[in-house]
């Protein structure tokens, strides 16, 4: 293995010269959310400044490291000093660091905190793993994201990559699937299945030909962990896949992949051809006399795609229906022949497990659910992002210490997606495993948890997921195509305020009817955010059924848009906003808004609330 | 026929073996990229290659949701209604945008200026509501910026 001590030497060295650059280096977050928040505009600041200026510098691009909520970040390390952070940086913030910080001058810009491994302060600075939201995260998983370049395989093997691989070659298949037992990793794709197991049946189908595929198609919408963590580390993914692919005997694998996520399908295209040219990937791989190819294939916006037999039907060309199991993909998968399947994160977990050994893994998290899982924290919350918390964990810890809790008061989390639930504030104190979440109702799923405050209408929030669900049934079977759409219409009816007491007893009789009947996990789970919305938050449908009334003020049908008349100054912004020309009023007198031509769009509400002179003028009732 | 489109997806379909039909998505997705949506045309030059007929191509096409059977916009609006999205509110801006363009999902506006859609979660859910106009993703919308930003567009 001489050749991989070359290689990584010569990354090595090259990862601690840019540590210790003469000159200064840029680093920016340039995951999709990053650019999203104008971090591609922050990219042309820096080198616009830096080129006027006739700064010396070298710039470099990274993926997210989490704290969404903070984006556009950017990264200075001065000669002799570790990377300084900067949050929500904009143009005019950054031509300001590009020039006062970087000339030491004494500067209001206060960096967030510094990126050096020792946790120390530095110059009266913190570590930036130091702030609320990070110091209570582990991070195995997403290691690499936001501190290496993406695009530089170097960066990733001077951080001790595929020295997981390395020691896969040396113990063998069946050593790893051993290792992979005694971690205990369990799939993060949703459904929790014991990863080493189904390993160890892919080995041993019969079968010449052996396919792996990583499913990468993260249809939960409103989760965005397999995203992040293949722009910020693509490399991590493949080299799992590589370990995955010798364990069970494949030479062939797929990358199924959301055509949503372009800036993930480039990285992960530069990644394969940076390993190929080193020999992490395709013949003969580190002279173990093992090969493996990667092919993308790019998915085309279908959830059912994300199940297992769908998704081998869609790359097979078809339509991605999925049909019954068994035979399961492990004995009969890709054009018939044994397939293993896994998530993303799965995948890109297996080189830390191998690195460091299944004990080590085991270490974290509780009795059954072990190691630790990623969640895309959203919603309702101050700080939301990617964060990474052993299993077992609870929901408070997550949502409150990681999170900061929502401006107006909690009132549900939900997890799992579409195929998941909502949970009261009693839950709070719930660990997150997967038996946990699965007793209350709800499920791990891939990792999507969404905060809800009192703005957010439970019975919205259940149609909202019904909707996708009837959209997204492929049609096959007949208890998931008619039922979730029988679901869908009375979830309807009681937003519109025509419900009846009557209908909530239907409404449970459909879903135990639609779990029990479907053919896939599509409709199996579809009913759970009617079951848990209506087990949980009883109150808010009855108010609905009842008084017709939205408490969250959410369904357009049961509210009303009103002017203030002793507030309103008459400024005349909400008249240039409305689409349909409902309000009206010469200005400096309180306008009339016409409910005959109100579309609820809630367009004059915002900026009567953010903008105008007469602050909240305009409420919803 | 149109000799453009008839000529686009003919060089598409050289890159693919014939009578392959698993390569159906993956040609569908490098015609739709260049014409913008599936004409007739392309269907029917594709049905020829892979020598399966047109409603299994249809049958193919119409089962996700990435593919368009109309000539779209010259700029394309997707308002994002994943879980996060919809908690913060894009289902008022897309309710606002529907009525200040007069067109629904899946139209295009009259003039040809914009169409309008939506999609299920773009990955940037902690900036949530966001809307992609063509290539880029503004975050954190609302109806009034969403309409400022619109009104930047030829
Ligand atoms: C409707 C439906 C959608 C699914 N979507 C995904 C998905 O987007 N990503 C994923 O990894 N697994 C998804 N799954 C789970 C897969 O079928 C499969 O269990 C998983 O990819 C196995 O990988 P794991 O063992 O690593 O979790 C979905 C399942 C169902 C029923
Ligand atoms: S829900 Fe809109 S980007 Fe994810």
């Amino acid at each position: 293995m001489n050749n991989f001590e070359t290689i990584q030497k010569k990354a090595i060295n090259e990862w601690q010269s840019l540590q210790e650059n003469p000159e200064p280096v840029i680093y920016i977050g340039m995951g999709s959310c990053g650019i999203a928040s104008g971090a591609d505009r922050i990219w042309k600041q820096v080198h616009e400044t830096i080129s006027k200026e006739k700064i010396k510098a070298k710039v470099l691009k990274v993926g997210c490291i989490g704290p969404c909520y903070l984006e556009p970040l950017l990264d200075i390390q001065k000669p002799g000093f570790p990377r300084f952070s900067f949050n929500n940086v904009d143009e005019q913030k950054t031509i300001r660091l590009l020039t006062e910080f970087l000339n030491g001058e004494e500067s209001k810009l206060k960096p967030l905190g510094h990126l050096d491994s020792q946790r120390k302060e530095i110059d009266g600075i913190k570590s930036f793993w130091d702030q609320p939201m990070l110091k209570n995260q582990e991070r195995i998983v997403l290691r690499n994201c936001g501190i290496i370049d993406p695009e530089n395989i170097n960066h990733y093997i001077a951080r001790d990559g595929f020295k997981g691989l390395l020691k896969a070659l040396n113990i063998g298949p069946e050593g790893i699937i051993d290792e992979i037992k005694k971690s205990g990793l369990r799939g993060r794709g949703g459904a929790g299945f014991p990863t080493g197991l189904k390993w160890q049946f892919c080995r041993e189908a019969k079968g010449k030909l052996k396919y792996l595929i990583c499913n990468a198609d993260e249809g939960d919408p409103g989760a965005f962990m397999n995203r992040s963590l293949m722009e910020g580390d693509p490399f991590a993914l493949l080299e799992g896949m590589v370990i995955a692919a010798y364990a069970i005997g494949a030479n062939t694998g797929y990358i199924y992949i959301r055509a949503e996520y372009p800036l993930a399908i480039e990285r992960l295209k530069i990644a394969i051809t940076q390993m190929n040219d080193l020999g992490f990937l395709g013949k003969n791989i580190l002279n173990s006399g093992f090969s493996f190819e990667i092919r993308l294939k790019e998915g085309a916006g279908a959830f059912v795609c994300g199940e297992e037999t769908a998704l081998i039907a869609s790359i097979e060309g078809q339509r991605g229906m999925p049909r019954s199991r068994p035979p399961f993909p492990a004995t009969s998968g890709l054009n018939g022949n044994p397939t293993n399947i896994n998530n993303v994160e799965t995948l890109a977990t297996v080189p830390n497990i191998l690195r460091e050994g299944g004990n080590w893994y085991a270490g974290f998290g509780t009795k059954t659910s072990k190691g630790t899982k990623t969640f895309a924290l959203v919603g309702k919350v101050r700080r939301a992002g990617l964060i990474e918390v052993p299993m077992g964990t609870t929901l408070r810890k997550i949502i409150f210490d990681i999170g900061g809790g929502p401006i107006k008061p909690f009132k549900a989390v939900q997890t799992g997606g579409p195929s998941g639930g909502c949970l009261s504030e009693e839950f709070l104190d719930l660990p997150v495993d997967y038996e946990s979440l699965t007793q209350a109702g709800s499920i791990m799923g891939s990792g999507g948890l969404i905060v809800m405050d009192e703005h957010t209408c439970m019975v919205d929030v259940a149609k909202y997921f019904l909707k996708f669900t009837s959209q997204e049934s492929c049609g096959k079977c007949v208890p998931c195509r008619i039922g979730t759409t029988r679901i869908l219409e009375i979830l309807e009816k009681i937003t519109q305020g025509k419900g009846e007491i009557k209908d909530l007893e239907i409404l449970e009789n459909l879903a135990h009817t639609v779990k029990n009947g479907s053919l896939c996990g599509l409709g199996q789970t579809a009913p759970n955010p009617v079951l848990t919305t209506i087990k949980y938050f009883k109150e808010e449908y009855l108010e609905h059924i009842e008084n017709n009334r939205c408490p969250a003020a959410v369904c357009r049908d049961l509210v009303e848009y009103r002017v203030i008349k002793e507030k309103c100054t008459g400024c005349q912004r909400c008249v240039n906003v409305c689409p349909t020309g409902a309000i009206t009023g010469p200005r400096s007198e309180p306008h009339n808004l016409d409910l005959s031509k109100c579309i609820k769009c809630r367009a004059c509400y915002e900026i009567c609330r953010f903008d105008a002179i007469a602050g909240d003028a305009i409420v919803i009732e | 026929m149109d000799v453009k489109i008839a000529n686009t997806t003919q060089s598409i379909l050289n890159k693919f073996p014939q009578k392959d039909k698993s390569n159906l998505i993956q040609i569908l997705q490098a015609v739709q990229e260049k014409d913008s949506f599936l004409s007739p045309e392309a269907i029917g030059r594709i049905s020829e290659h892979l020598r399966v007929s047109r409603s299994y191509i249809f049958g193919v096409a119409t089962f996700y949701s990435q593919f368009k059977f109309n000539p779209p916009g010259r700029h394309s609006i997707r308002i994002c209604l994943g879980t996060a999205c919809h908690v913060q509110g894009g289902d008022f801006l897309l309710n606002a945008i529907k009525s200040e363009l007069d067109i629904s999902t899946g139209e295009t506006t009259e003039d040809g200026k914009f169409d309008l859609d939506r999609v299920a979660c773009l990955g940037c859910c902690a900036l949530a509501p966001v809307v992609k106009i063509d290539n880029t993703i503004h975050s954190r919308m609302s109806v009034i910026k969403l309409k400022e930003i619109l009104d930047g567009y030829e």
